[in-house]
């Protein structure tokens, strides 16, 4: 829809050719005409099937595993059970970020013994066909013996629950911030309110479900080609088969979807322990109950927030406690708790805090990154606050989000002064001024609106000391090259190193091709994830496109005879700055500056700012480079007969920094809103003792086409981020404050608040016949 | 032995041969063909990933067997045009950005041409139930109706339907 500029306190955007239009981008034709191959696109001669047999109960014994009667039939080629695997493990912990290292954590490749979680793989075969795989998994054998499980991560912190690892207890995660005086805040206060919200599972639901295809080349390197966001797991995987790192190639491919649910490994270390017994290429692809199953949610969170507040409106004391579910393995939950703590206070001022978070195991599947990370079920939380704060002291609750914002130049949580612009209030009042008149309805339909505003970090925890690499070239008809590692989850990662290569250097995007995702051969670039590629790729390619057009420059002052900081790049030409008509090919000035024997390629690497662990008492200091500051607004109807919700408007507002590809922008606010509206209305993963009984798309309810409003995008550009041209990101904050601007809508139309996500018709029947009872 | 029968498909206006069991599904076989344009989500008809037009009507090809499909006109995202000489749905999905990661596009396609081939000048409602059974992750559908939109006043302006 509509989409306004911002041209408050930043230059009108006359400087770029390519940076911040909305071109068409680079993956975009292959895709609509079906030409794209996706990971599970592949195949080779003599390929092998593979189907994995999971286990059935959540929490018990492997007592028996007899895979003779499968081996038996015709066709299968290859059985693993654990009794055949070396004694390895995948690291899932992260060493001196969990605040204490716990042992017996890592994931088994296969069960050896105990089964921690519902699905847990037990054995693989591979065989000549689907059919024949299938078919085998049904003739495997197994005896479990259950033991007692924990299923709720306050049960395992209770003395003698049920322990899911090691000794000790079922913390696997802990972080404290502490700022000011809590307690001297609380006794400033007029007012103390406290309130608890849940937050639940989800599911990444990318339509692609994980797949991948392996084989040994000729110099005994094991090839996989799999939809992944991390390309760099391939040291991981070394670890896990016993070889080198340089003996595993992964190699990408566009990924159908990612959303944090392909930032772990999936299918990879048993494609290639399969691939290493077999000798064959072997592939795996994901049924979508295996993909709903077999790969880690969204941590659900309790937080509990108690707010001290003075009658006109100012926070004077903010206590969070905060128990997320780990599930039976730790994967990514201590940074997901760390993106908690940091977010926590949200986008405002708060001089006295006191954050205490536990991530907790229990026996239900494993949780790890998902879009948003920590962050975004902070905000769902310190966002319902703010309105329930605003409605205990009587004050609007825009003007007492006014009087506590966070502005330019002040800290957040941890001390950290953010390098960019705080535009949070413009952010805020933009998107709620887009509503526009309220829509009329007759009973049963109430009206309501909501706001939320966010803080949302880009690019990693600054103590991981984060870098990035591309390679830019030009070939010797003036066309470019980049060539970066970085893999693109569909937001158009490679499109954009494209745009800012093409900016740099002065061609048109259809003069550029990216080779991306490819660890053999492609520079290293990290992950895609965290909001971090554009940050740490695009800077990098902006790098090396740099250095490439400061030696072409030179080149084409001698040329021209003119000085080189007089030409300039645009349109495929150089030219001379003031007379344009002095100009030449790309393709001439790259030939002339091949017989010079100029170097036409550059290597470059960015580093992200490094610093030190937050202090581990007060959890003060750096953790990431900067923030990304924005608001969502929304009109829902509520029907209070059946508790259905229905948005009406749904608008956003961000300050992106800086647009890169402005059509992909919005895509992704686009995008956000529809995973942030699943999560706060309809998507619900119910478990019972750790099996998940929603594992398909008919009972795993997502936004349909039926129930998206057409979602309004105002990007603001205050040019003062850390990424390339001062962009920012987009990818983790478009979805952050969506389902707290929801729940303040839905608040707003029936006059209580449904405490816990998703709010499905029978929550909100729930909440409305409770407050009927109470009056 | 599983019984398999040889199965003759016109897709895309090309006669494809392979032999195929019983319960090998149109998804399956079209993929053993080669047609890899032909995605797969969920096999349970739940997402629309899979979309085929079988003689003009858009189908969840997991959902067909492909033995029914015998003789029947099939066509891809792939027959409905390429990158030199796209679809006018094929051109507005590329130009209003709405394709992202791309997984849903070809059965999106494939379901907005099926509309628009009933129906020239569909209201937005139209659209929304037409792609009611495509599930989408990535954009939140807003492109996707946009792109509907162009790509029908384009093909109402070339006065035809292609
Ligand atoms: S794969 Fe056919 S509907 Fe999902
Ligand atoms: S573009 Fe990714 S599922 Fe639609």
């Amino acid at each position: 829809m509509s989409t306004t500029r911002d041209d408050r306190g930043s230059a009108p955007n006359v400087g770029y050719r390519q940076i911040g239009r909305p071109l068409t981008r680079t993956d975009a034709p292959g895709k609509v005409t079906g030409r794209t191959l996706y990971a599970g696109d592949y195949s080779m001669p003599g390929m092998l099937h593979v189907k994995i047999v999971r286990a059935d109960l959540a929490s018990a014994r492997l007592v028996r595993i007899d895979v003779s009667r499968a081996r038996a039939l015709a066709g299968v080629e290859c059985i693993l059970t654990g009794a055949d695997l070396p004694d390895r493990t995948a690291a899932t912990d992260i060493p001196g970020q969990t605040g204490r290292k716990r042992l017996n954590t890592d994931q088994q490749i296969l069960v050896k013994e105990r089964i921690r979680y519902f699905g847990e793989p037990l054995a693989l075969i591979a065989a000549q066909s689907r059919d024949i795989a299938e078919q085998a998994a049904e003739l495997v054998e197994f005896d479990l013996e259950p033991l007692p499980g924990v299923y709720d991560p306050e049960e395992a912190l209770k003395p003698g629950a049920p322990l899911v690892s090691g000794s000790g207890d079922n913390v696997v995660a802990e972080y404290r911030i502490r700022k000011g005086d809590v307690d001297a805040g609380f006794g400033a206060a007029d007012v103390v309110v406290e309130r608890t919200y849940r937050t639940p599972f989800q599911e990444h639901a990318f339509l692609e479900p994980e797949v991948g295809l392996a084989w040994i080349d000729e110099n005994e390197v094991v090839n996989i080609r799999v939809s992944t966001q991390v390309i760099e797991h391939f040291r991981t995987i070394a670890e896990a088969i016993g070889v080198p790192h340089n003996k595993v190639r992964i190699l990408g491919a566009l990924v159908g979807g990612g959303f944090g649910g392909k930032e772990d490994m999936t299918v990879e270390i048993y494609l290639a322990l399969l691939a290493q017994r077999t000798r064959r290429p072997v592939r795996l692809e994901y049924s979508r109950e295996d993909s709903f199953v077999g790969h880690g949610k969204r941590h659900p969170f309790k937080l509990t927030y108690r707010t001290g507040v003075t009658r006109d409106g100012r926070i004077t004391a903010l206590r969070i406690s905060a128990i997320a579910d780990s599930g039976a393995y730790v994967f990514l939950s201590p940074y997901v708790l760390l993106y908690c703590a940091v977010a926590s206070p949200g986008p405002y001022r708060i001089d006295n805090l006191d954050f205490h978070g536990r991530a907790v195991a229990t026996n239900n599947m494993y949780t790890s990154a998902f879009r948003g990370f920590g962050g975004m079920q902070a905000c769902a939380a310190y966002e319902q606050q703010m309105d329930e704060v605003a409605k205990v002291i009587g004050m609007d609750r825009i003007e007492f989000r006014r009087r506590n914002f966070l502005r330019t130049g002040e800290s957040i949580s941890t001390g950290f002064v953010p390098p960019s612009a705080i535009w949070t209030e413009e952010c805020v009042d933009r998107a709620w001024a887009a509503l526009g008149e309220p829509t009329r309805v007759a009973y049963p339909l109430k009206i309501g609106r909501g706001v939320a505003a966010y803080l949302q970090s880009y690019g990693r925890l600054t103590f991981l000391h984060d870098t990035s690499e591309a390679w830019v070239g030009v070939e010797m008809d003036g066309t470019v090259v980049v060539r970066s590692g970085v893999t693109d989850i569909g937001a158009g990662q490679a499109s954009a190193l494209g745009q800012i290569a093409a900016e740099v250097l002065g061609v048109t995007l259809d003069n550029v091709v990216i080779y991306n995702s490819d660890s053999a051969v492609t520079p290293l670039a990290g992950t895609t994830t965290a909001t971090r590629a554009l940050y740490m790729t695009g800077n990098a390619a902006k790098l090396a496109a740099e250095a490439v057009r400061k030696r072409l420059a030179a080149g084409a002052a001698q040329e021209l005879g003119v000085a080189a900081d007089q030409v300039d790049f645009g349109d495929n030409r150089v030219f001379v700055v003031h007379e344009p008509a002095r100009s030449m090919a790309m393709i001439d000035l790259v030939r002339a500056c091949a017989a010079r024997g100029i170097h036409r390629s550059e290597l470059a690497i960015f580093r992200a700012p490094f610093s030190d662990p937050l202090d581990p008492q007060t959890g003060q200091g750096q953790a990431h480079p900067d923030y990304v500051f924005g608001a969502q607004a929304v009109e829902v109807a509520v029907d209070v007969e059946t508790g259905e919700v229905t948005v009406l408007r749904s608008v956003a507002a961000h300050d992106v920094g800086q647009c890169v590809n402005r059509a992909a922008v919005e895509g992704q606010i686009e995008g956000g809103t529809q995973n942030g509206q699943g999560f706060a209305l309809s998507e619900e993963m119910l478990y019972h003792e750790g099996r998940l009984l929603t594992p398909s798309f008919s009972e795993y309810l997502m936004p349909t086409s039926m129930d998206m409003p057409k979602v309004q995008s105002i990007i603001l550009e205050s040019r003062s981020g850390v990424g390339p041209f001062g962009a920012k990101g987009i990818g983790e904050p478009a979805l952050t404050p969506v389902a707290p601007a929801i729940a303040n809508a839905v608040a707003d139309a029936i006059g209580v608040r449904v405490f816990e996500l998703p709010m499905t018709p029978e929550r909100v029947v729930r909440a409305i016949q409770e407050m009927e009872r109470q009056i | 032995m599983v019984q398999e029968k040889q199965v003759t498909l016109s897709v895309n206006g090309r006669s494809r041969t392979g032999r195929f069991p019983a319960h090998r599904t149109l998804l399956e076989a079209l993929r053993e063909l080669g047609h890899t344009e032909v995605k797969c989500g969920c096999e349970k008809g739940d997402c629309g990933a899979c979309a085929v037009l079988v003689d003009g009507k858009a189908v969840d090809s997991c959902l067909t067997l492909v033995w029914t499909a015998e003789g029947r006109a099939i066509t891809t995202v792939v027959g409905l045009g390429n990158a030199q000489s796209p679809h006018p749905l094929q051109k507005a999905f590329a130009e209003s950005g709405a394709a992202q990661c791309g997984y849903c596009i070809p059965g999106m396609v494939i379901a907005a041409k099926s509309l628009l081939d009933r129906n020239p000048d569909p209201g937005e409602e139209d659209v929304r139930i037409a792609l009611s059974g495509n599930l989408c992750r990535c954009t939140g559908y807003t492109k996707i109706f946009e792109a509907v939109s162009t790509a029908a006043a384009a093909l109402r302006e070339e006065g035809g339907v292609r």
